[in-house]
């Protein structure tokens, strides 16, 4: 069959189910190894004064990542109100109204856009928002995610919408509805779990992200809550914590990095349980 | 997927109609029953045009911004600037070859170490595993897809880099020392240790994708070989692989295109050296850590701009990576399924 007669086929079973659960089992195992070591190296360093200070001037002991928390919430949220209306609307353009050429144009920009390096995105909102007002800003950091999170939020939505009977939207039609209310009324609720699933991974994958911050929200060492500034992020925080040379500096990057890890684990598996309460029900 | 869509279908018009029930009693009217629809419904159809065309926008304008802000370095260099090794600030004279070198041999080496990995896993999930381990197994390799890159950035650099650095380098070295692509010194942080961690990175990608492709495969496909008094690994190898082989490679492609662009991770464990060495030990340098590296430093339009368009590389260098990539898993996906 495969032309290796010399081993028998019960060898062959064997050998080839025992290499593949090996590397499965490898894959998964890296997860745990990784997990351990953040856990390990970063639990002792999260306490109060890390949670709620901002940080200390190097040198000086102690400190905290609060402004980089806060910072956190301010970019990606300012990021989802701009991504969600955006996103949904072109994913039931592509979903209901499906024009032909121009759909497929579309479809193509997103399969684009998601494969886009985040740097390169970042470079972008470095241009665009950055270099004409002159300073940094967490707005121009929002603007990136934004471009990142489209992708995923249009295809997701495109995706969901996909899987409602396409009779729902044209008996809506039928019985006289409005384009709004059948996609509003009729169409959305159903492909709403998926939507949201849709928008929490692009929520997780963005609040990971470092790259494009370099340029945008660019970090803070103070409180800072007006977004027309430079802003300070949790995943910033960790990169130049890391880079630094100070050994307390390294103990708060772990820190960072398992609160980083937890929150975005706990938004997949929250958009896993959104997915799977519709398609058990 | 159609069960699961048959399944559904009740819920769903139970949905449509408890709505239409609840706005009135006669269910011929789902709509206009609030003033406000009227007004909804004449904008509905030109905001969700619009919403599409602010998409269209920001992505042919990620080009376009990218293209022109290139342009003064595009002029003053031409196309030598991809196969020109000097990047000097002071003289400004820029090349994008030791970059380039750093960004395609880690991410070559990474692919080299994920493919077999994780299409062998996606095997086992797919086909061999009971499901009670399939499940579990394949959200643990699904969340490591999960882990923010600077995250993978930390490990490589503390933990990672100092084993290399102490053991698995001088180990590669007694051993394998006469081949110059294991020559030099010991640094920890290099070319190799970076594919290592894009290595990691790109596994979980690779393995759940193909283990979807694999799954995609007709069920007759393996039935027919079994029936024929096959093993399930030969029914693996001789007919459910040959069908998904193209979008196993797509997928693979994927994984190398994420790992062109992986910028953070990278950056922590590289080095950071501009210079094209023969040893895979020594510190290097990519098209995406350099910008992150270089970028807030630069102040001259030249150096801006000799940067910008080492990202519009990146940028084009993905969107080819990723067209094929996607060409290749529809061809078995079927061009219904978005991927």
């Amino acid at each position: 069959m495969t032309g290796h007669h010399l081993i028998s086929g019960k060898v062959r079973q064997g050998l080839g189910v025992f290499l593949s659960a090996l590397c499965a089992g490898s894959a998964a195992a890296s997860l745990l190894v990784i997990l351990i070591y953040v856990v390990r190296e970063g639990a002792g360093a999260i306490n109060l004064p890390f949670l709620t200070q901002v940080p200390h001037p190097v040198g000086v002991p102690g400190g905290g990542v609060a402004n980089g928390i806060v910072g956190s919430f301010i970019i990606v949220g300012m990021a989802t109100v701009m991504a969600v209306p955006v996103g949904v609307l072109t994913g039931i353009y592509l979903a209901l109204y499906n024009g032909g050429r121009m759909a497929d144009l579309v479809r193509f920009m997103s399969d684009v856009l998601s494969g886009i390096p985040s740097i390169a995105i970042g470079l972008f909102a470095y241009v665009v928002l950055v270099q004409p007002f002159g300073r940094f800003s967490a707005f121009s950091a929002s603007f990136a995610f934004t471009v990142m999170m489209l992708p995923i939020i249009v295809r997701a939505t495109e995706g969901a919408i996909a899987t409602v009977p396409r009779t729902i939207y044209e008996s809506a039609l039928a019985l006289g509805g409005s384009d709004y209310a059948c996609a509003v009324r009729a169409v959305l609720p159903a492909a709403r779990p998926a939507i949201v699933t849709g928008l929490l991974l692009s929520i997780a994958r963005v609040t990971g992200e470092t790259a494009p911050l370099l340029f945008t929200a660019f970090g803070s060492q103070f409180w800072v809550l007006d977004p027309f500034r430079p802003m300070a992020e949790l995943s910033l925080q960790i990169f130049t914590y890391a880079l630094s040379p100070y050994e307390s500096w390294h103990r708060q990057a772990w820190a960072g990095a398992l609160l980083l890890i937890v929150a975005v684990f706990v938004l997949n598996l929250i958009a896993r349980l959104a997915l799977s309460r519709r398609t058990s029900s | 997927m159609e069960e699961q869509a048959k399944a559904e279908r009740p819920s769903y018009l139970s949905v449509a109609f408890t709505d239409t029930q609840q706005a009135a009693r006669r269910p011929t009217v789902i709509v206009a029953r609030r003033a406000s629809d009227s007004i909804a419904g004449r904008c509905f159809p030109w905001l969700v045009r619009g919403a599409m065309g602010i998409f269209l926008t920001l992505t042919i304008g990620l080009f376009v911004e990218l293209l022109v802000n290139s342009l003064p370095s595009i002029r003053q260099f031409g196309l030598a600037f991809l196969w020109t090794s000097s990047w000097n600030p002071v003289t400004e004279r820029f090349g994008a070859l030791p970059f380039i070198y750093g960004t395609v041999v880690s991410s070559l080496i990474a692919l080299a170490t994920a493919a077999g990995v994780g299409i062998m896993g996606a095997a086992f999930l797919a086909e061999f595993a009971p499901r009670a381990i399939a499940a579990p197994l394949g959200l643990l390799i699904e969340l490591l897809a999960a882990v923010p890159s600077v995250v993978y950035g930390l490990w490589g650099l503390f933990v990672l880099a100092p084993a290399m650095q102490h053991s698995i380098e001088p180990a590669l070295q007694r051993y394998l020392g006469f081949l110059p692509i294991f020559g030099g010194a010991c640094y920890g942080v290099g070319l190799l240790t970076a594919a290592f961690i894009l290595a990691l990175m790109i596994v979980p990608t690779i393995t759940a994708l193909s283990r979807d492709l694999l799954q995609a495969a007709p069920g007759e496909l393996r039935e027919a070989m079994l029936a024929l008094g096959a093993t399930r690994w030969d029914a693996f190898r001789a007919a459910v692989l040959p069908y998904a082989r193209s979008g196993i490679f797509g997928a693979c492609i994927l994984g190398l295109g994420r790992a062109l662009g992986e910028t953070i991770a990278t950056t922590m464990v590289i080095g950071n050296r501009p210079a094209i060495s023969m040893s895979l030990l020594a510190p290097s340098y990519t098209l995406s850590s350099v910008i992150a590296n270089e970028f807030t430093e630069a102040t001259t339009t030249t150096y801006i701009s000799a940067l910008v368009e080492l990202g519009l590389l990146l940028f084009l260098i993905s969107v080819l990576v990723n067209s094929v990539a996607r060409v290749l898993m529809r061809a078995v996906f079927g061009a219904t399924e978005p991927t």
